[in-house]
């Protein structure tokens, strides 16, 4: 019954990260690429640990997991909140029909306009 | 008994970070490249807990860890020198 759940959620995790790869791939520009790779790519890699969590012989590699899968969660949205306040500051282009928002929902004009410091 | 799923997802992540490699090759701009980066890593680590599992020999699970830390260094570093046209 373990292995049952193991294995699907292996095979969840693979079809999640699947998808982020394909966004990478086909999506048009920084913002939309990094949106897709980020959320599919956390989910993907937090469903393959949890897998590997069920399949693991004893309490200390469950610990070592739970570890990996705590800086995952820490370090896919910090970096992916990096890289797309950078490309904002330096002016990457948007494609059309995106905009940026402030923080309070309206419309930013120009470029960098969004970020906060 | 070892899961026979796992080589094959092994497969797929080598496959996808392919994808990414062309991604990163392709890719207009820095940016662009980071993202692609990013994916490769986080593929790389998957594959290192996955090869743990299926070697029986957990203490890939360091490298694992030490991977992910690292990469995310690598890449605050040249966002900060993108940002600075410096790292200092």
């Amino acid at each position: 019954m373990l292995a049952w759940i193991a294995s699907a959620l292996l095979l969840a995790g693979c079809f999640f990260l699947t998808v982020g790869a394909i966004g990478l791939l086909r999506l048009p520009d920084v913002y939309t690429r990094m949106h897709a790779t980020a959320k599919c790519d956390t989910l993907g890699a937090a469903l393959v640990i949890l897998a590997m969590m069920l399949k693991a012989p004893s309490p200390a590699v469950v610990a070592k997991l739970a570890m990996c899968l705590g800086f995952f969660w820490l370090i896919n949205p910090a970096t992916a909140h990096l890289i797309a306040e950078t490309a904002l500051a330096r002016g990457v282009p948007l494609t059309a029909g995106t905009t940026v928002m402030d923080h309070y929902g309206a419309q930013a004009e120009g470029e960098g306009a969004g970020e906060a410091d | 008994m070892v899961d026979p799923m796992v080589p094959w997802c092994i497969a797929l992540m080598v496959t996808l970070s392919l994808a990414a490699v062309y991604r990163g090759v392709r890719g207009p701009r820095t940016e662009d490249r980071l993202v692609a980066v990013n994916l490769i890593c986080t593929d790389t680590v998957l594959i290192v807990i996955l090869l743990a599992y299926l070697r029986r020999s957990f203490m890939f699970l360091d490298v694992a860890l030490v991977y992910a830390l690292c990469s995310f260094l690598a890449t605050v570093a040249v966002l900060k020198g993108l940002r600075r046209g410096r790292l200092s």
